[in-house]
């Protein structure tokens, strides 16, 4: 049986497993202090502590050691001591420094979300929104690329691409060729392929998911319509793809499916990864087993239309603070 | 005369071959270790020298070598950092251009306290003169029977590789100099875990610097409580400075710690003065990345007392009236120097050498050099120095590595002490293209005449 350790989060404690990450721990409480990640995705190795947009501020170490961390550390790589404490959405130094990251992303991102087939489901909007200044001092030339395809199904605009590497990280893990990357090196790196090449393997969609803004699109569906006009809806079906369990959600407009993606946990993660066959090929609703409506968060832009009882978060164990803090959590969701 | 430890010998022609270091002493130090020393009395040698680390961060050596975790069965390696690019740094280049062995000898003996089997030298790409001077010396070595299987009839196996660099200053970091080291892009690496637990190969690892490694040799020559006389404080031993900038004498020197700054830059033995019987204006004492004192503070604390060139001296004050000993790359600027133009061509320098990694760095380093660029060329706003400062403070401390400090720092430093510089290149934009604003505006002007030392 593995260790637990206890850390607070913004007043909230919480006991979670020996070398559990703080962003991690502070998802088991869930809410409002769970700090934001563009590049930390759960699902894939080594992602994290690149974007700086979950950093948070270590109060106190450990029972052991309980002297502050001199600097604001990446919550996501960064693992829980016993007793530790961390502030988040308590700290106005984290609040600024995470502004002035928002601030920072946005330099080279430009918040053209009437454009952006990403609208409605980009990470960095709600961060913006979120985190963000109302408006931004850089006032020098953004940096402009072509869009390129790479192969059928795939478009990257490299305008909006925040250079979180989730894409490469798939395309390491998840597929069996890689064949794009980073290339050259501070603001002028970009994600790549080699000399154009196409994307072209069993699970290259996924690089699609995984990408928190609209740098990586998917050409099927690309323009075809806005998320929040569609309704997405879980589905499954017997794929016969060894690493795929043919899970997905569907996102219909009227009778069509527009558009077909892996399904996504609260956190905006892909809970299993999917192939390319149920991804670009299976568009007709005979290709499915319908199981009900997917659950859309009440704060999403995409739950417009979308109408389900609501439900307090998770409680842990019982704890007063935890309580508290859910029910103004909930109070949140309540709609008038 | 300042005692030397490293350079003692560097006038003697033909000292970069194995016969004269030998001559000249070389390589007792690989005879008594090996022989006389178990690794753990050479780790409590260097810890008694107080050694810090030459690199930059001023890390007691003895200590980070304990730190190495020394699992059953795992390999450990010593890994040498030679990728010396900081501006205003040369040191480790003229150590390894003129006295090869005295770094190869510090391998020896210090992979051997280390327990490596397998140590690396990793040079800086563009730095192929060294490469293969250090690649002979490496030969000559082997073939005397200091490296290879068995050195010396001890049982101790030790092969040394000389690896060229990726040519990017982030691969000076530790642990982008492990990736490239490992044939990856050099991309610094999150810490922790430290190199000390999983560094190259995923194997414990010992990254030091070049005069680090080197100044090993005294400490186990002469022993860790004769180094630890020299010097002052808990800065001991001596120290390379490269110098450079408007100095009569520019040139790499090697100082006993606590030495004053004043009795540095004006006496003859080392920097002679300032070139051409100018006014010093400012200084960086430690490589580009650390902050920029105007002449006052750099002669002189703010009480008065005299500054020494220490580790605890030049960071007397924190960075509102000090700055850092870094790696010793000492800057001088006179009065005709111009503090705007100076800090954005440390900020291109900065901005050039991200590595793209972390958006701070990636997207701020550039915002910097691109606002300064306005100022400088006579475009600025007056709220642009604010923005600056505002941008700097949003990059340090929040990036992966210390690259982002090393950008932020040299802002922080100029705007906080030369501000009203900044502020003349916005209200005088003409002017400012045409003349430079020197040091005549600023409350406290220093003059200083050359200090002449007693024979």
């Amino acid at each position: 049986m593995s260790e637990k350790v206890k850390v607070t989060i913004d007043g909230i404690t919480v006991e979670v497993e020996n070398g559990t990450t703080i962003l991690n721990a502070a998802r088991q409480i869930g809410g409002d202090i769970v700090p934001p990640a563009m590049c930390y995705y759960s699902k894939l190795q080594g992602s994290g502590g690149k974007c700086r947009t979950c950093i948070v501020k270590v109060s106190k170490g450990s029972e052991k050691d309980p002297r502050p961390m001199p600097k604001l550390v990446a919550s996501c790589r960064t693992t829980v001591m016993d007793g530790m404490e961390v502030l988040n959405i308590t700290s106005p130094e984290v609040l600024e420094a995470r502004a002035g990251v928002v601030e920072i992303l946005l330099i080279n991102h430009p918040l053209d979300c009437p454009v952006c087939d990403q609208a409605g489901e980009c990470d960095l909007q709600n961060l913006g929104y979120e985190h963000g200044l109302q408006k931004t001092r850089y006032e020098f030339e953004r940096r402009t690329f072509e869009r390129i395809d790479i192969g059928d199904k795939i478009q990257l605009h490299m305008n909006r691409c925040i250079l979180c590497y989730r894409c490469v990280f798939v395309a390491d893990q998840i597929t069996n060729k890689r064949v794009h990357g980073i290339l050259n090196r501070g603001d002028h790196s970009e994600i790549s392929t080699y000399i154009q090449q196409a994307v072209e393997n069993d699970f290259s969609g996924n690089v699609i998911d995984v990408c928190p803004v609209g740098a990586l699109t998917d050409k099927t569906f690309r323009f075809k319509n806005r998320v929040w006009f569609t309704k997405p809806v879980d589905a499954h079906r017997n794929c016969d793809h060894e690493k795929c369990n043919g899970k997905v959600t569907l996102w219909y407009k009227g009778a069509d499916v527009l558009r077909v993606t892996a399904r996504k946990d609260q956190f905006g993660e892909v809970v299993e990864f999917i192939c390319n066959t149920c991804r670009f090929d299976k568009k007709a609703t005979a290709d499915w087993v319908i199981e009900q409506p997917t659950h859309i968060d009440d704060t999403s832009v995409i739950a417009s239309n979308h109408y389900e009882t609501l439900k307090p978060l998770h409680v842990i164990q019982p704890n007063q603070a935890l309580q508290d803090a859910n029910e103004i959590e909930l109070l949140k969701t309540v709609k008038y | 005369m300042g005692r030397k430890l490293l350079l003692e010998h560097i006038n003697v022609p033909g000292i970069n071959t194995l016969e004269v270091y030998r001559q000249k002493g070389g390589y007792r130090a690989v005879e008594k270790a090996l022989k006389t020393l178990t690794p753990e009395e050479i780790v409590e040698e260097v810890k008694k020298s107080g050694l810090r680390g030459r690199g930059g961060a001023g890390f007691p050596t003895g200590m980070k070598w304990s730190f190495l975790a020394k699992p059953e069965g795992v390999a450990r390696y010593l890994v040498c950092n030679a990728d010396e690019s900081e501006p205003g740094t040369f040191k480790d280049r003229y150590l390894m251009t003129y006295i090869p062995h005295a770094l190869i000898e510090g391998m020896i003996v210090a992979s051997f306290a280390l327990g490596a089997k397998v140590s690396y030298i990793y040079v800086r790409g563009e730095m192929m003169p060294q490469i293969r001077i250090l690649e002979r010396a490496i030969a000559e070595a082997k073939a005397a029977g200091f490296l290879g299987k068995n050195i010396l009839g001890t049982g101790y196996d030790l092969e040394l590789y000389v690896q060229p660099g990726g040519g990017a200053y982030i691969c000076g970091e530790e642990t982008a100099l492990l990736e490239s080291l490992e044939g990856k892009r050099g991309n610094p690496r999150i810490k922790p875990p430290f190199p000390a637990i999983a560094g190259l190969y995923g194997c414990p690892t010992v990254v030091n610097n070049v005069e680090s490694i080197a100044a090993v040799v005294p400490i186990i020559n002469d022993g860790g409580d004769e180094y630890a006389k020299i010097g002052i404080g808990r800065s001991t031993g001596t120290k390379l400075i490269s110098a450079s900038g408007n100095l009569v004498k520019p040139g790499v020197y090697e100082i006993e710690l606590g030495l004053p700054v004043e009795e540095f830059i004006y006496s003859d033995e080392y920097c002679g003065g300032i070139a051409n019987g100018k006014r010093l204006k400012a200084t960086v004492a430690g490589g580009s990345s650390v902050p920029v004192l105007p002449a006052n503070l750099t002669l002189k604390y703010a009480n008065g007392e005299p500054r020494l060139m220490s580790y605890e001296s030049l960071s007397e004050g924190g960075f509102a009236t000090g700055t850092m000993m870094g790696s010793g790359g000492f800057i001088a600027f006179d009065e005709d120097q111009c503090m705007v133009r100076n800090t954005w061509n440390f900020a291109r320098f900065y901005h050039h050498e991200s590595c793209g990694q972390c958006s701070p760095c990636r997207e701020g380093t550039g915002w910097m050099e691109k606002v300064l660029h306005k100022i400088e060329h006579g475009h600025g706003k007056m709220e642009d120095v604010d923005l600056l400062w505002d941008i700097q403070r949003k990059i340090e401390g929040n990036t992966i590595c210390p690259l982002g400090d090393a950008a932020a720092w040299p802002v922080a430093s100029a705007i906080r002490h030369f501000r009203d510089e900044f502020e003349w290149h916005i209200k005088e934009p003409i002017k400012s293209q045409q003349q430079n604003y020197g040091i005549a505006n600023y409350a406290v002007p220093i003059e200083k005449a050359p200090v002449t030392e007693e024979k």
